[in-house]
């Protein structure tokens, strides 16, 4: 098995724009499968709206294009069915935090046992680059054209509070920390969730003139460290990066299957 | 033999939904708590893990209909139940599992609305929703009953429907049958028809298309989790299960989501008659409201009056047929619902003479009572007020 | 023995390859990467960095350690 074995040649190359981070995403959830070994007939991908949800047609497993936001809810009712398969699902941060904000904090708390990957790069770009719950203030969007003044979630707090026993962030950049990270979330028991901070150069770089791909990369790179690196003594505005939850707590599914042996016995 | 054993029970008519779900095979429910439908939720909350299948209360209704989806797709059959302000939020689903052709059922215990409306009380408003609540040219099935008997069987013919046909199928009951008690009747298993899952033949290893029909029409299903891998969009779609905008292909598929249910409309026509055979006035009812049709044209009847009963229980796609058939030697058509003529318009675009055609309804919450039926019957007909 | 290819069916010319890749062994010609076998160590970031999947590196075993990606 190889990365071009767990996907759908035939329809690359893909409908992203150059540079957009959803490919280096995807690029490295696959070597993750492959390197893991799971079987692409155990995989189920969910997917809701906009950019990042096209994700599910180019992987070769079972694979599902919702509604925008519903993707979470959809998933639910197929892991809750066929509590053996293991189910991912990318979620863009529109389709995510804002008309799938309340699934979201819901899968959370139920801690079932999906992977949401979070590819937030602060802009809708399928409907062409206008302001996201993730956007945060002085963001120049489309909709936003004297600057955003919408404070923005924080993926990682909102998750954690809401109750995600696996809580993670990386960016597009940090590729190998894409996937020691992503290995960890699909093997973890429970509802995890896995924040991508990811570049859209056509909307988001170009808009607030922080460059091309290249840049935004760059960008990434420069402006996030390590979970309680000491640079953030000096410059407390970097974004921490890394594994912020990981707990084995009750998961839904597991929780079920002990409500139908009760419910059976008691008959 | 006690009553247990003849599975005899004295319930109300949302149990005996429970009950036609469950003997259809139903595996599957997600809900959200509302009047007047919770008791569905709350008694497959009970007798689904009994059964090994699953139960759960999503954070609202649009999650309800979207986990229902999703679990018919992993292979269960699966259901949901609401009412109007409910069955309003899940409408964008709803839309999803007739252009995916996932086969779910739908029970709308319907409340008078708009919005909040009339919690507790009947109506029955929300036909016309049922057949264009989500948006885009589509077709759909929506079936109701006036009794508990009805209900139960009803319930299971749409399941056998949502199977054989891939789609959403709408159970439009009212508060009041919803909620009144009657004998029901539960025959032993395999006495009346269930239909399963149509799986596909298709080997391992071979292309299997999901949106390929056989030469009946029919699309067997694989499910996630099993042999074939396979891909579903609420985008236009080829066989493949894989977006397109095509547009040969596009226009195949609308037409096909369309004509597949009402090119059968008659095939999927459920309805009871009483009294029709030499009946002057026709009456079209449906739901509770046809319990007060039945009562006023038996009291007709003993009066010697020429009155008969045509009871829908296929709302959707419109009998169009049937309803010519049945009022072809009627003088005059009244149609009894709890809305402002939402079937009469029907009624009117489908026989020879829409002028003869009269509406008598209720719109204040309260069953349409046969002396309401008898007072404008009796002004129509000629015979004083 | 290692091979290392670019679709260039699939490369949409980006340069994150080009930009991050620790040996300067590529490039773009027009709006497609190119690679220089001469500088290239196989160290597979460049694998790994690609959006569009386009960069495909056989080998047979690990040889060269793996390059390391820049820590803020």
């Amino acid at each position: 098995m190889s990365v071009q074995d767990l996907i759908r040649q035939r329809f690359f190359p893909h409908l992203w724009c150059p540079g957009c981070g959803h490919g280096i995403v995807l690029n490295n959830l696959l070597r993750v499968i492959d390197a893991e070994g799971y079987d692409p007939y155990s995989l189920c991908m969910v997917s809701g709206i906009g950019c990042s949800s096209r994700v599910s047609g180019y992987v070769n497993f079972h694979t599902m294009h919702t509604m925008h936001g519903r993707a979470l809810a959809c998933a639910t009712g197929i892991k809750l069915t066929k509590p053996h398969l293991k189910v991912l699902v990318p979620m863009g941060d529109g389709d995510a935090m804002a008309i799938g904000g309340n699934h979201f904090i819901h899968a959370c708390r139920r801690n079932i046992d999906l992977t949401a990957i979070v590819l937030n790069n602060r802009i809708y770009g399928m409907t062409g680059g206008q302001y996201s719950p993730l956007s945060g203030p002085g963001v120049l969007a489309t909709t936003a054209p004297y600057s955003s003044i919408d404070n923005m979630f924080d993926t990682v707090k909102l998750a954690s509070g809401a109750g995600a026993s696996f809580v993670a962030r990386t960016t597009a950049f940090h590729v190998r920390e894409i996937q020691s990270i992503l290995k960890k979330a699909i093997a973890h028991k429970g509802f995890s969730v896995v924040e991508i901070l990811v570049g859209c150069p056509t909307y988001f770089g170009r808009k607030n003139k922080l460059g091309g791909q290249v840049e935004l990369m760059e960008h990434y790179r420069d402006s996030t460290v390590p979970i309680g690196s000491k640079k953030l003594e000096e410059n407390p505005h970097l974004i921490q990066r890394g594994i912020f939850v990981e707990e084995e707590r009750a998961e839904y599914c597991a929780e079920y299957a002990r409500i139908i042996e009760r419910a059976v016995k008691e008959q | 033999m006690s009553k247990k054993e003849r599975n005899i029970s004295f319930v109300q008519g949302n149990e005996a939904c429970v009950r036609g779900a469950l003997y259809a095979g139903v595996k599957f429910f997600a809900g959200y708590p509302i009047t007047p439908s919770t008791e569905i939720a709350e008694q497959l909350a009970r007798e689904l893990p009994r059964i090994g299948g699953s139960f759960i209360q999503m954070e609202d209704e649009i999650a309800s209909m979207c986990a229902v989806c999703g679990a018919s797709l992993a292979g269960s059959k699966a259901m949901t139940a609401t009412s109007g302000p409910g069955f309003s939020l899940k409408q964008e689903a709803i839309g999803y599992a007739v252009m995916a052709e996932i086969p779910c059922v739908v029970v709308n215990v319907q409340r008078a609305g708009p919005s909040t409306g009339l919690p507790t009380k009947a109506a029955q408003g929300d036909v016309n929703q049922a057949r264009w609540g989500t948006h885009g040219d589509h077709s759909i099935i929506a079936m109701t009953a006036s009794g508990i008997q009805d209900v139960f069987n009803v319930t299971i013919e749409a399941f056998n429907f949502a199977e054989t046909y891939r789609t959403p199928v709408i159970l439009l009951f009212d508060e009041v049958v919803g909620h009144m008690r009657e004998k029901l009747v539960i025959p032993p298993q395999g006495e009346l028809p269930v239909v399963e899952r149509l799986k596909t033949s298709v080997k391992v290893g071979v292309n299997y298309h999901p949106y390929l029909p056989r030469e009946d029409g029919r699309l067997p299903m694989s499910d996630y989790g099993g042999e074939h891998r396979f891909h579903v969009t609420g985008l236009y779609h080829n066989i493949w299960g894989f977006p397109t905008e095509n547009p040969d292909e596009s226009h195949r598929l609308l037409r096909h989501l369309v004509d597949k249910l009402e090119n059968r409309a008659h095939l999927l026509a459920r309805w009871k008659e009483h009294h029709l055979e030499d009946a002057e006035s026709v009456l079209i009812s449906y739901g509770s409201s046809a319990r007060s049709a039945l009562h006023h044209v038996e009291g007709c009847r003993a009066k010697g009056h020429r009155h008969g009963l045509l009871e829908l229980q296929t709302l959707w796609p419109f009998p169009k047929q049937l309803v010519r058939e049945k009022t072809a030697r009627a003088r005059h058509v009244f149609v009894v619902e709890m809305n402002m003529g939402q079937i009469t318009s029907q009624v009117k675009a489908v026989v020879d003479d829409p002028d003869n055609v009269f509406l008598i309804n209720r719109l204040d919450g309260s069953l349409v009572t046969p002396s309401d039926i008898e007072s404008i019957i009796r002004v129509v007909e000629g015979r004083g007020v | 023995m290692e091979a290392y290819t670019i679709n260039a069916g699939w490369c949409k010319g980006c340069g994150i390859c080009v930009a991050f890749c620790p040996k300067k062994a590529l490039g773009l010609d027009g709006d497609k990467a190119v690679h220089d076998p001469e500088l290239c160590v196989l160290c597979g970031m460049c694998e790994l960095y690609c959006p569009d999947l386009a960069i495909r590196i056989d080998k047979p075993a690990k040889k060269v350690k793996a390059g390391k990606e820049a820590t803020a």
